[in-house]
């Protein structure tokens, strides 16, 4: 934060940041968007690639029907409306990573338009409007030689193929974000959305998603926009709140000192925490866009888009609103669970077994002793090896009293280690609590016996005592003793 | 009347990466400028109302399975290459 | 007659016969072809050994039973720009001289499953653009009907290796004429199928809209059954029809009784050889003495043909060229020290005058600023010039007109005016543009015994009406001009 900055707290600011961004995905398909080749990521260079990604002369191109339906699929979730009629267009530059020296992508008629994401900011909702979404394939990857491995420094270079040609969707938005953190939160429901679609891994680290975005300053309450520069390489979330939080200070200094913001392409540096402009290129870009005469229109009639619409799952936002009004769970559960599909999956299923009565303590255990585990262990709650039957299980024996919330606890750091089931657990260490009155009364008893000293001074009143006491019937019993029910007799017994 | 420029057909040759001598392109700009004049006669067509077309078919979405095939081997993949380092194609330093 | 100078269909019943065998064949269009390639100089690529070599697996392969199709045994000349497994692939460019395909095309995968002979890759234009075949890196191909002469273009090499014996028949490629204007330059058949009825997969692209592989044959009959050969849709190929298999043969009929023949005005007009003109007159009248109702008839859009396609092929043409960059495969100048600078004179040593010329004007017209006022204008005045064409076909069976305004001229002729060679497609390019089918067969010799031709045109998949008009005429006609004087 800087002085300049909202920050959320009512304050304020000099100037309003115009944020709007572009994110790039990379989806799931098997194969490339026009050719049979698999997806790859870190195969030998150039082992998956074929005359068609490699734009050899004489191949054509044929559209992926599951890169259009994961396309669409998103469009869907975004509330964009689907366009009847969409065409691929060339876009026409040079460079070693392009295998045809044009991208094939689409331009003025694009898939979908219209859109929106509602961005939850805790305080407000910011809506953000989708302009587009849009398919296109992606380039090559150029690896620069010399022992830097930066473009600037290196003699030659060297170019694979693999990535070449795999199905990619552009979301483009409108420029409705204001400040860093939201445009932060946007990518981050973004990118939680098209998991819960399972259309991309959308892992940042390896570049199935990425965002460019564009930002320019305008007095606050001013209508009129100011200049806008683009900022590349926010290859992280946390990237892309510091790049443009750098940028909002960079270009409100500029204007303090009456000094004016230039339209370019920056380059986000996380080592120095700054942006840097990009060299000009000698003449600006002229992509000379044209249908592409190699392929023919996309047509998309209401009822197959309905079939796609179908296929998609309960999403985030619908997921928190169930949690907290059918559920009742309290509003940072509700959020944690729903922000990872797979962990909102899982509770669904405990949900569904235990029944509106139990469901809160799943939710307790998902999202603390089990995510914890999770975490300690750097693990998915997929890979944790511990079904929803089981967690349930355990459950179930915590709210019919058979066990102890405190060795429920070690039963579940079991169940993580062995995979064995609860119940086998409990029988096997012998676990399962003692309710019987009888029993607890003739142990309380020993313990009475045997603590003439502390009996004495709980009669005298000090009733702290007594919780000695209660310790030492747990420690008699390996902490099997129903707790309560020591209580009771115990207090009884002491006050005959 | 001159319809291309010398400064816009240079600019041209930059868009389409080729380099030509000063002669080459004293002569390209002319014929180009013989070969637009003529072309000019398009205009001359009315067509108001009328769509464009980049295509003789009426058929769309032509679609493919995701089906994975057979990719090329890097040998074949770089069977054609002028220079190749380390399986990639090797490209001079990039400016 | 020589077996080289035979068509397929009567080689095929010799074949049955067992009066020929495929080696005969063979050395047939390999005596030929050593005689005549430095005169003529058809293809680009000609190897004796791998023509041998195929006529022996041939042979065993008929020795075992194995079915005669159309083209088994049959030596094609296969036009340059057609990508052939393992065997060098130029387009006539420096920039692909020493380019071997990993893949073969689909027409080629075709004529496999018949058992094919590849004759050799004949000479074209470079990367199809042209119309005298004067623009190839590999040399000039010469009229074999007049060594003075061109063959036409850019299919030159296929068409003059028809013509001289030097293949039985031959697959050429046509953007605005290519495949009909060198077949009717050496006095032989030329088809432009419908777009989309043959798979453009393997075929190095010029002007994806308008191109289409056809066949270049010694008669209508050996066309339909290339044809027949090489159509059909394929999944490799957004842009393919599915027609389902058709037998073009079927349509060798000989009776055009009650045809309604239309003569589009803007096809005989000023600028066609009166020659030319009274020859295809005649015809028109055989095929009106044959029962056929001849009317003129006129196609105004038709005047703005050439300029339309002079935006939009070359448009295309800067796009689909600028793969060839020096990166992946072909030519690249080694001294350049950038990547640009790589590029650069790379595409300007490795392309030729015309290739050049045509990615500017290409480059130009989609540039930002012209795109509206040429792009897209071209773009409508197409739509207006296909409007006309179906209004035509309402009425009229088939459209006859010349396929080209003269007969072959001399080499070198046109060569320093780009303007006046493009002039000489403004026959067949309309065709093109409207994505019909159009055959061009011979309809008569030049007071210089230069043949002219005639073309055909139907609508979309009409190629039945094509064939039919195109066998009658044939035989009414009875055309024969074959270049033995070359032989003695």
């Amino acid at each position: 934060m800087n002085k300049y900055m909202n920050n959320n707290t009512g304050e304020m600011a000099k100037y309003e940041a115009v944020i709007g961004l572009e994110t790039h995905v990379e989806l799931s398909t098997n194969t490339k968007m026009f050719c049979g080749c698999a997806l790859s990521f870190g195969a030998e260079p150039n082992t998956r690639t074929c005359p068609v990604c490699l734009g050899l002369p004489g191949t054509l191109p044929v559209i992926n029907s599951k890169a259009v339906q994961f396309a669409i699929k998103t469009a869907l979730a975004l509330n964009c409306s689907i366009n009847k009629s969409s065409i691929f267009h060339r876009k026409n530059y040079f460079y070693a990573d392009m295998p045809k020296n044009y991208q094939i992508s689409q331009y003025n008629r694009p898939l979908a338009s219209n859109g929106f994401l509602d961005v939850d900011m805790g305080s407000y909702v910011r809506r953000v409007g989708i302009t587009r979404v849009h398919m296109e394939e992606d380039t090559g990857k150029l690896i620069h030689t010399g022992s830097s491995g930066r473009i600037s420094e290196s003699d030659a270079s060297i170019v694979d193929y693999n990535r070449a040609g795999t199905p990619l969707i552009e979301i483009v938005t409108e420029p409705d974000i204001r400040t860093p953190a939201e445009a932060k939160e946007y990518l981050i429901a973004l990118r939680n959305i098209i998991l819960y679609l399972d259309v991309s891994d959308c892992s940042m680290e390896q570049g199935s998603l990425r965002c460019d975005a564009n930002i320019s300053l305008k007095p606050a309450g001013a209508k009129s926009m100011g200049t806008k520069t683009e900022i590349k390489n926010l290859n992280s979330f946390r990237f892309i709140q510091r790049g443009l939080e750098y940028e909002y200070k960079r270009q409100a200094g500029l204007l303090e000192e009456g000094k004016k913001v230039l339209q370019q392409t920056r380059h986000y540096d996380h080592l120095t925490d700054t942006t840097s402009a990009l060299r000009l290129k000698e003449e600006a870009h002229d992509y000379r866009y044209f249908p592409d005469p190699d392929l023919v229109p996309l047509i998309m009639d209401k009822d197959a888009v309905q079939d796609i619409k179908r296929e998609i799952p309960e999403l985030p936002g619908e997921k928190i609103k169930r949690y907290l009004e059918v559920f009742g769970l309290p509003d940072e559960t509700a959020r944690l669970i729903a922000s990872d599909k797979d962990t909102a999956q899982y509770f669904d299923r405990c949900a569904n077994i235990l029944g509106p009565g139990k469901l809160k303590a799943a939710a307790n255990w998902i999202t603390g002793d089990f995510a914890a585990y999770l975490n300690k262990e750097s693990l998915k709650i997929k890979q944790s090896g511990i079904s929803a039957e089981s967690l349930c299980s355990l459950i179930e024996m915590i709210e019919g009293g058979r066990i102890s919330s405190k060795i429920a606890k070690s039963v579940f750091e079991e169940m993580a280690q062995s995979k064995k089931e609860p119940q086998d657990i409990i029988m096997e260490h012998n676990l399962e609590q003692v309710s019987d009155e009888g029993e607890l009364s003739k142990i309380i008893d020993e313990v009475i016996a045997a603590n003439d000293e502390v009996v004495q001074q709980v009669k005298d009143g000090k009733d702290k005592a007594i919780g000695f006491l209660i310790g030492q019937v747990m420690a008699k019993t390996k902490g099997k003793a129903n707790p309560a029910l020591v209580n009771g007799i115990m207090s009884k017994k002491l006050k005959k | 009347m001159k319809i291309i420029s010398l400064e816009q057909a240079s600019h041209v040759a930059k868009l389409a990466e080729l380099e030509l001598s000063s002669d080459e392109l004293d002569k390209i700009t002319s014929q180009l400028d013989d070969i637009l004049g003529h072309v000019a006669k398009i205009n001359e067509a009315d067509t108001e109302g009328v769509r464009p077309t980049s295509h003789t078919l009426d058929t769309n979405n032509v679609l493919r399975e995701d089906t994975v095939k057979d990719s090329l081997s890097q040998e074949d993949a770089l069977k054609n290459a002028p220079q190749q380092s380390g399986g990639g194609f090797l490209v001079p330093k990039i400016d | 007659m020589q077996l080289n100078f035979l068509t397929a269909h009567k080689l095929k019943k010799m074949l049955e016969k067992r009066e020929v065998c495929a080696s005969d064949i063979a050395a047939s269009i390999q005596e030929s072809c050593e005689k005549l390639q430095p005169k003529i100089n058809a293809y680009i690529n000609f190897d004796k050994s791998i023509l041998q070599k195929q006529a022996e697996e041939i042979e065993c392969y008929i020795a075992a039973g194995g079915k005669l199709h159309d083209f088994t045994a049959i030596p094609v000349a296969v036009k340059d720009n057609i990508c052939t497994h393992g065997i060098k692939t130029t387009c006539a460019s420096k920039i692909l001289a020493d380019y071997v395909p990993v893949y073969d095309a689909t027409v080629i995968k075709k004529l496999q499953e018949h058992k094919y002979v590849l004759a050799g890759k004949a000479n074209m234009d470079e990367f199809a653009m042209g119309s005298s075949n004067e623009n190839s890196a590999f040399g000039p191909v010469k009229n074999p009907l007049d060594l003075q002469m061109v063959p036409g273009g850019s299919s030159g090499g296929p068409a003059a290796a028809v013509c001289a014996g030097m293949a039985i028949c031959a697959l050429g490629s046509d953007t605005g004429g290519s495949i009909r204007q060198p077949a009717s330059l050496c006095g032989i058949v030329g088809l432009k199928p419908t777009y989309g009825l043959v798979s453009r997969y393997g075929l190095i692209s010029f002007a994806s809209s308008l191109d289409q592989v056809g066949p270049i044959t010694r008669d209508v009959t050996d066309s339909a059954n290339l044809l027949s050969a090489i159509s059909g849709w394929d999944q490799c190929d957004s842009t393919s029809i599915n027609t389902g298999k058709v037998s073009y043969k079927d349509f060798l009929v000989d009776d055009i009784k009650g045809l309604n023949i239309g003569v589009p005005k803007q096809l005989m007009a000023e600028g066609v050889d009166s020659q030319v003109a009274d020859s295809v007159n005649n015809a028109l009248e055989m095929a009106q003495h044959l029962g056929a109702n001849i009317e003129q008839i006129s196609l105004p859009s038709l005047e703005y043909a050439l300029s339309v396609f002079y935006v939009i092929a070359p448009s295309e043409a800067s796009s689909n060229l600028s793969k060839f960059d020096g990166v992946r495969y072909g030519y690249r100048n080694m001294q350049a020290s950038t990547l640009h600078q790589m590029y650069r004179q790379t595409r300007a040593q490795g392309f030729g005058p015309e290739v050049k010329r045509r990615i500017m004007i290409g480059t130009y017209c989609l540039s930002s600023g012209y795109y509206d006022a040429y792009y897209e204008k071209a773009q409508r005045v197409r739509t207006l010039i296909i409007n006309d064409f179906k209004k035509a076909f309402e009425k009229y069976d088939v459209l006859i007109s010349p396929t080209s305004p003269t007969t072959a001229f001399k080499i070198g002729e046109k060569t320093g005016d780009p303007l006046s060679m493009y002039l000489s497609d403004i026959c067949t390019i309309p065709v093109n543009l409207a994505g019909l089918p159009a055959i061009s067969i011979p309809c008569g010799l030049s007071s210089e015994n230069l043949p002219i031709g005639l073309q055909i045109i139907a609508g979309t998949l009409r190629e039945d009406l094509i064939f039919k008009t195109a066998y009658s005429l044939e035989k009414a006609i009875g055309f024969n001009k074959f270049p033995l004087h070359l032989y003695e």
